[in-house]
C-alpha cells in the first residue's frame, strides 16, 4: 500500500517526542514566517487586497435587507464600536443550538433572525466581505475563548480532531503544527496554525479566504474527506484553534502566503 | 455511469496530444518581444534598478519596483519602462509610459513568476537610449498553471 | 461594491512629487489555468490603465496577465496645482473603471 509507505516514511522524518501543546511564550503567528514584502503587504492597508473587501463590508453593514428591511448597523449602530472585541472570542457558545457557532453562521443566523433575510452562501464575496468587517473591528485585541462548562466538550472535540491522524497520508495536524513548525514542506514553512488573521487574504487563493476554506484545503492536503462548509467538525476544529490561539492578537485581515 | 467512463476516456486520449501552455515559454519567446520595442538599438547596462525578492512566499503575488536613475527634466527623462521574464507563458509583464512631469521614474507592483527565472526591465529615454537590469527571482510555488483550490 | 482603492496626498506643496497608489479588484485570470475538470479558464485581464491630472495624462501602463490578481499599482507625480486625478482602468469583457481623487496644492 503506497499511501501507508508514504505515511511510515513521513513518520520517520518528524521529530520524535511528546505530542504536546505548544508552550505560551512558544507560540507565534503566521506572520513571523512570512517574507517582508508579504508582511508589508498586511500592514499597508493602501496595498493589502482585503481593503476592497473591508470597503464593501461596510457598505453591506449599512444596507437594508430581507423582509423586516433593516441593516446591520438598524440593530448594532457603529460597528467601530458595537463590533469591537466581538471577533476576539468567536466561535461562541450559540444557546439556541447549544452548540458554538463561528462568525459566519451568527452572521448568517442575524439575517435569517432578525433581518428576515436569506443567509449568505459559504465563501461567497458578501459572506466574506462582512464577516471580514465585523472581525477588523477586534484587530489588536487579545483572542479571548473562555474554556468555560458550556464550551469544553466542543474544544476537547475540536482538540481530538486536531490530534487525530487523517487521510491516506495518516497525518494529524499536530504533527506538523505541534511538533515540526519551522521545518518547511514543499518550499513553504510549516506555521504553527494559529487562526490570528481570518477572514484573510491568500496569496496562493489570490482572493479573500475563510478558515474553513483553509481547513478544507488542510485537510484536502494530507489526502482526507474535507468536511462540508458548516459541518460541526469544523466548527470545533475553529474553537480548538481559536482556543490554542488565546491571548494573540487578532490580525484580520491578514495577508497568508 | 458511462458518461463518466467517457469522460475519462477522453481526458485520456486528451492527456496524450495536448500539453498545458505554460511549457511553451521561452527565452527567445522574451528576446523576440524585447526586440518589439526596442527594434535594433543596442540595451546598454545601468541606471535602472529593478527590486526583486530574491526569494518569495508564492509566485502568484511578488512585490516589484523598478526605479530609473533619471533627472525627469522636460529634455532628459524617462519615456517608459517595459519589463519582461523568459519563463512565462508570456513573455511581457508590463509596459509604462511616463513623463517629465512623473518627477521620478519609479514604479511598483506585484507581478506573477511561473518558475525561477530572470526578470528584465528595461528603461527608453527620451534621447532614444535604452539601459536594462536584471533580477534572478527563485520561485517554489509557481504561478499560471497551478491547480484551483 | 469596491472596485478601487486609491490613495493620493489631500494636500501638497507645488513641486513636490508626490506618491500614487492604486489598487483595484480584478481576477487578472491569465487564460493559462485550467479548472478542476480539465478546462481553461478563459483569460479576462485588466490591461489598459491611464492616469490624468486634470485632463493632462501623467501616467499610462499596459498590464498583462503576469500582473498579480486586484492590480496594485505605484507611481509618482510632479504636484503642479489644484485640480483633479482621474484614473481609467480597462480591459477584457468590456471591463472599465473609473476613479477620481482630489488634491490641494499649495
Amino acid at each position: 500500500m503506497i499511501g501507508g509507505a508514504f505515511a511510515l516514511l513521513i513518520v520517520g522524518l518528524l521529530r520524535a517526542g511528546g505530542a504536546g501543546e505548544l508552550a505560551s511564550n512558544e507560540r507565534r503567528s503566521g506572520y513571523d514566517f512570512m517574507s517582508a514584502q508579504t508582511r508589508a503587504m498586511q500592514d499597508d492597508e493602501a496595498a493589502n487586497p482585503a481593503t476592497l473587501w473591508l470597503l464593501d463590508g461596510e457598505s453591506l453593514w449599512v444596507r437594508k435587507a430581507g423582509s423586516a428591511d433593516v441593516a446591520c448597523a438598524g440593530c448594532h449602530g457603529d460597528a467601530a464600536n458595537s463590533m469591537k472585541g466581538v471577533a476576539a472570542r468567536y466561535p461562541a457558545f450559540d444557546a439556541e443550538l447549544g452548540r458554538p457557532v463561528d462568525l459566519e453562521e451568527r452572521i448568517n443566523a442575524c439575517r435569517t433572525g432578525a433581518q428576515g433575510a436569506p443567509p449568505l452562501a459559504w465563501e461567497s464575496h458578501d459572506l466574506l466581505s462582512l464577516t471580514a468587517y465585523v472581525a477588523r473591528q477586534s484587530r489588536g485585541q487579545p483572542i479571548e475563548i473562555a474554556g468555560d462548562a458550556k464550551l469544553k466538550p466542543f474544544i476537547e472535540r475540536g482538540r481530538a480532531i486536531f490530534e487525530r491522524r487523517q487521510g491516506q497520508l495518516n497525518i494529524s495536524c499536530a504533527q506538523c503544527h505541534d511538533e515540526n513548525w519551522d521545518r518547511t514542506l514543499a518550499g513553504n514553512p510549516i506555521t504553527q496554525a494559529h487562526p490570528t488573521g481570518y477572514p484573510l487574504y491568500r496569496l496562493a487563493w489570490q482572493s479573500m479566504g475563510s478558515l474553513q476554506r483553509r481547513l478544507r484545503n488542510c485537510l484536502a492536503g494530507v489526502r482526507a474527506e474535507p468536511y462540508p462548509f458548516g459541518a460541526p467538525e469544523l466548527v470545533e476544529l475553529e474553537l480548538y484553534l481559536m482556543w490554542r490561539a488565546r491571548g494573540m492578537k487578532v490580525e484580520t485581515p491578514a495577508v497568508r502566503p | 455511469m458511462s458518461t463518466r467512463r467517457t469522460f475519462l476516456i477522453a481526458a485520456g486520449a486528451l492527456a496524450v496530444v495536448l500539453r498545458p501552455n505554460a511549457s511553451n515559454a521561452t527565452p527567445a519567446m522574451m528576446q523576440e518581444a524585447v526586440r518589439k520595442v526596442v527594434g535594433d538599438a543596442q540595451i546598454r547596462k545601468g541606471k535602472v534598478t529593478l527590486d526583486l525578492p530574491p526569494l518569495i512566499d508564492n509566485g502568484n503575488v511578488i512585490a516589484m519596483s523598478v526605479s530609473v536613475d533619471s533627472p525627469m527634466t522636460p529634455t532628459d527623462y524617462v519615456k517608459a519602462i517595459h519589463v519582461f521574464n523568459e519563463k512565462n507563458p508570456q513573455p511581457n509583464i508590463i509596459s509604462v509610459t511616463l513623463g517629465p512631469r512623473a518627477g521620478r521614474a519609479s514604479i511598483s507592483t506585484r507581478i506573477r513568476l511561473a518558475d525561477s527565472q530572470t526578470v528584465t526591465a528595461i528603461a527608453q529615454l527620451s534621447d532614444g537610449s535604452f539601459w536594462q537590469a536584471t533580477s534572478d527571482v527563485i520561485v517554489t510555488i509557481a504561478a499560471c498553471a497551478e491547480e484551483i483550490s | 461594491m469596491a472596485r478601487a482603492v486609491v490613495t493620493v496626498p489631500q494636500r501638497a506643496k507645488r513641486g513636490e512629487i508626490i506618491e500614487i497608489r492604486t489598487l483595484i479588484a480584478h481576477r487578472m485570470e491569465t487564460g493559462f489555468r485550467h479548472d478542476s475538470y480539465g478546462r481553461p479558464l478563459a483569460r479576462d485581464i485588466v490591461s489598459r490603465f491611464v492616469c490624468t491630472y486634470n485632463g493632462a495624462e501623467i501616467c499610462r501602463a499596459e498590464l498583462f496577465p503576469a500582473i498579480s490578481a486586484n492590480p496594485l499599482f505605484t507611481f509618482t507625480t510632479v504636484a503642479t496645482e489644484s485640480g483633479t486625478l482621474e484614473f481609467k482602468w480597462t480591459g477584457d469583457n468590456d471591463f472599465t473603471l473609473d476613479a477620481t481623487a482630489s488634491i490641494v496644492v499649495e
